[in-house]
């Protein structure tokens, strides 16, 4: 029996789909044995793997399980303040240096004046400085400034990114025509008329694509925190959650349950914005 | 903010002129931000860094003078050559096995034909949206005696397996690259199927046609169209791995057993943060940024003779 050309090419994708289907069961089986974790108690974290084998529906003793870790997290031990300490740097990191980002990108792409150059290299070189070098001098000029153990000492250094700029400035350079904002001035726009009503909406996707990324990156930041921040009630999640391991260890349903309120929102936010977020991510690379 | 009035004249001509021209003023306004940030944040603690790396500090307030010697005691520290040692054998985990299966994923999901790419995409990039310190945490409960995934699925299936192996004990560096691996696969792959998308179709169906089969398709068409991401990917996951300190440093809980979890940066942590020798920290900052330096120069190196050629 011969098979069409059609169908011997849609057989040769059966063993790329088992291959693909089985990196997918190894990347998610982690987040699926963290979530069931999260939702037991102790005792059946120790006797079953993932749910708690029963009577109940498909075999899992679905009454075992149980809400006790979070509200331990809440009630007692506080997590509520590190997460709205989280989600309010993030936001704020994300706002003002996607703001002032767009900015300074905005002046490189479309402006010429004496000194452009120069700026330029200046973002250039500052992308290249590894951020390890400055943690030392960096801790000594917060302490200079009385900036440590403030929110102001982790969001002030970070506002302007280098990065940031010149992924902006790329963008721009072809997504924004002189004209349209030539004659948005000859109509009487004022410079930040024009930038906020004319330029921004023509970058959207790249300004979603960076509010994520800088959100992210706030997020998941551990070191700058762990080194500026001192009074525990300032602490945000990654902190917080390492220092809760350190004092709860072997209490493995609360640290889970920590674990999963730390990367459940940034992984909802990403399921919202994802084409964006993967699209800005590479456009720097790719295009060069 | 209004647009300042340049001059208050009416007649026409004047008033063209006045919004046509773009105003001086406006870029450096805007480049404010920027310029503010980069001279206090960047070029004045890289001043300091290059003075307190002669210095010996403790926490912020005292220091003393030692010119070389903070180089010269860190050239001759053991523990120093560990945590390179340890780094190395990272970047080396990440280079020869992360970036393979990247590229390998990257290769499938290209596949013309292929349902659910989107599906499997996202699938293979979440990871990557785990914080560092949140993937320590969650495989050091993985490898957990006991009560780990790994060893209570191990000793699900061969009962002679011993639940309380302590794979963290005796296996750091497999462990401390299998968490990077299951991190950043899918970050890479990202990279590699953005550029594996830019190789001309035509140009692997002429190949086809003419008899090339696939390995040689990939080596001679599509390694080379990919060539200059998959040297920036290379460069990313060096100095990625040369910059490491979270992932070891929460999965291990510090150093780990002998140190054989110690990186440069952590040991950069330990020496001014724990010890709070700044000055000592500022040289090992200097050492770890001229050996990053050095691999990019090398990675431009490599792409100019690629052009060349």
């Amino acid at each position: 029996m011969a098979l069409s050309n059609a169908q011997r090419q849609k057989l040769l994708l059966v063993p790329i789909y088992i291959a693909l289907t089985a990196a997918g069961v190894f990347t998610l089986v982690p987040f699926a044995w963290l979530v069931c974790a999260a939702f037991k108690t102790n005792a059946d974290i120790f006797t079953s793997n993932f749910l708690p084998l029963g009577d109940g529906f498909l075999g899992v003793a679905w009454g075992q399980l149980t809400l006790v870790n979070f509200v331990r997290l809440f009630r007692e031990l506080g997590i509520g303040v590190a997460l709205t300490n989280s989600v309010f740097l993030s936001a704020t990191s994300a706002l003002l240096a996607t703001f002032c980002c767009s900015l300074a990108g905005y002046a490189l792409a479309k402006f010429r004046f004496a000194g452009r150059g120069l700026v330029m290299s200046l973002v250039l070189a500052a992308l290249v400085v590894p951020g390890s070098l400055l943690m030392a001098p960096g801790y000594k000029l917060l302490y200079d400034l009385g900036l440590l153990n403030s929110f102001a000492g982790l969001i002030l250094p970070g506002l302007t990114p280098a990065f940031g700029v010149f992924l902006f400035r790329q963008a721009m350079v072809n997504a924004v025509p002189a004209t349209l904002i030539e004659s948005a001035r000859i109509d009487g726009a004022g410079e930040f008329r024009i930038f906020f009503t004319i330029v921004l909406p023509l970058v959207r996707p790249m300004i979603g694509a960076y509010l994520m990324i800088t959100f992210l990156g706030t997020w998941n930041n551990f070191i700058g925190p762990q080194i500026v921040l001192q009074d525990p009630s300032s602490f945000p999640l990654s902190v917080a959650i390492n220092q809760l391991r350190g004092l709860y260890g072997t209490d493995y349903g609360l640290i889970m349950s920590g674990t999963l309120i730390s990367i459940a929102p940034v992984l909802a936010l990403f399921l919202l914005l994802q084409k964006e977020f993967i699209a800005g991510l590479t456009s720097g690379a790719v295009k060069g | 903010m209004p647009v300042p009035a340049v001059n208050s004249a009416s007649t026409t001509t004047v008033v063209v002129r006045r919004y046509r021209a773009e105003p001086v003023w406006v870029p450096w306004v805007f480049l404010a931000p920027f310029l503010l940030t980069f001279g206090v944040f960047l070029v004045w603690p890289l001043i300091q860094s290059v003075v307190l790396a002669c210095q010996q500090t403790f926490g912020p307030k005292s220091t003393a003078w030692v010119g070389f010697a903070n180089f010269s005691f860190l050239l001759h520290d053991p523990l120093f050559w560990k945590a390179v040692s340890n780094t190395a054998w990272f970047a080396a985990g990440s280079i020869f096995l992360q970036l393979p299966v990247s590229l390998g994923l990257a290769l499938l999901l290209n596949r013309p034909g292929l349902r659910g790419r989107t599906v499997f995409r996202l699938v293979f990039f979440a990871p990557s949206l785990v914080g560092l310190v949140f993937v320590g945490l969650l495989f050091s409960l993985i490898f957990a005696p006991r009560t780990g995934l790994v060893n209570s699925v191990l000793h699900d299936f061969f009962p002679a397996f011993d639940p309380e192996f302590p794979w963290l004990q005796i296996y750091v560096m497999p462990a401390l690259i299998l968490a990077a691996l299951w991190l950043y696969a899918g970050f890479n792959m990202v990279y590699f199927l953005a550029a594996l998308q830019g190789v001309p179709e035509e140009l692997m169906e002429a190949a086809a046609l003419d008899g090339a089969g696939p390995w040689h398709r990939f080596r001679h068409i599509v390694l080379p169209e990919i060539l200059p991401v998959a040297t920036f990917v290379v460069l990313m996951s060096l100095l990625g791995s040369l910059q490491l300190f979270e992932l070891p440093y929460i999965l291990l809980t510090g150093a780990g057993p002998d140190n054989r979890g110690l990186t440069i940066v952590m040991y950069l942590y330990d020496n001014g943060f724990v010890t709070g020798d700044l000055g000592y920290a500022s040289a090992v900052g200097w050492v770890l940024a001229l050996l990053m330096g050095s691999f990019a120069l090398g990675q431009r190196w490599f792409n100019k003779r690629q052009e060349e050629s």
